[in-house]
């Protein structure tokens, strides 16, 4: 299974997600940003990293690129995207996810180990934990904290993915981690499951999010 | 005819920032008591165009694509004739 990782300038999680995705058992295969065509792909990863040094805001710039438009065409496929951190951030200035992530309430980088809830396993990253499962997944950011206009509407289509569970630590509302789009295949999280992929690392919670990919 | 343009931009009504949230109480350990401390983002270039309108219109145009993001933004775009 072909498992596309985006690359702008300034990634830098991709060989990260490159291996978890080894581990899950899928074909990882490196994508620059220029590549418009991505129908070889059965699912795509856009990872962490500060995409053309976060100027104008995180993501932004990034967001304007030719191969969102390869993105965006298999989001119309069915085919399921994962964005990680920046990828995250990215997914929200592109509108495939909605709200954004901005500036941390302390307007810190913050980079710790956190325990976050998964609330809802309907997605094909989450599909293999079960709803309200607490796990452990660190999180590495200076733009993490969500903001919605429409909390209401997120929370009656089920689009929330990811909560911090025992404190909030960038002052996202509701405590909101991750989320997605409509239809569940577009997933949107500021936690790291690729640094939380084998026991070695202090927690192998996070390789479900790319098994999850092999087994829809 | 050139243009000179000027993005201004700034968090919408009721958003947390917390840039200005730390400036603010860094003037406070200079004594300085102030209120409603705001930071705003400011954009300049030049640009070609026929008629201001026209060019008020792109710049606009440029805002909901890139420069801002209107879900928590809010921008104010001045146009004037470019200063030689």
């Amino acid at each position: 299974m072909k498992v596309g990782i985006i690359r702008f300038p300034g990634s830098n999680c991709d060989r990260d997600v490159f291996h978890a995705l080894e581990l899950a058992g899928t074909e990882p295969e490196y994508i620059w940003w220029s590549k418009r065509d991505l129908s070889d792909f059965e699912a795509i990863v856009i990872p962490g990293g500060f995409s053309y040094g976060d100027y104008l805001r995180a993501g932004a710039i990034a967001a304007i690129t030719p191969v969102i438009n390869g993105i965006t065409d298999c989001v119309k496929e069915g085919k399921p995207v994962l964005g990680i951190c920046n990828g995250a951030q990215i997914l929200a200035e592109v509108g495939l996810v909605p709200g954004v992530f901005t500036e941390n309430q302390n307007a810190k980088f913050i980079c710790e180990w956190t325990e976050l809830k998964v609330e809802t396993s309907r997605t094909p990253f989450t599909a293999m934990y079960k709803k309200n499962e607490i796990i452990k997944m660190p999180i590495a950011h200076a733009e993490g904290r969500y903001f919605t206009e429409d909390l209401k509407k997120l929370q009656d289509n089920d689009q929330i993915v990811l909560s911090f569970e025992s404190e909030n630590p960038n002052g996202s509302m509701q405590s909101i981690s991750g989320v997605c789009d409509k239809e569940g295949l577009v997933c949107a999280v500021m936690p790291h499951p690729e640094r939380a992929s084998e026991t070695i690392l202090g927690s192998d919670d996070g390789l479900k999010f790319f098994k999850g990919i092999v087994k829809y | 005819m050139k243009y000179d343009a000027e993005v201004k931009i700034s968090l919408k009504k009721g958003m947390l920032n917390p840039e200005a949230a730390t400036i603010q109480r860094a003037l406070a350990l200079l004594d300085y008591q102030v209120e409603n401390t705001a930071t705003v983002d400011i954009i300049k270039f030049s640009i070609e165009g026929t008629d201001k309108g026209i060019v008020k219109e792109e710049v606009d145009e440029m805002c909901q694509r890139l420069l801002c993001n209107p879900v928590i933004h809010d921008y104010n775009i001045t146009i004037s004739p470019k200063e030689e």
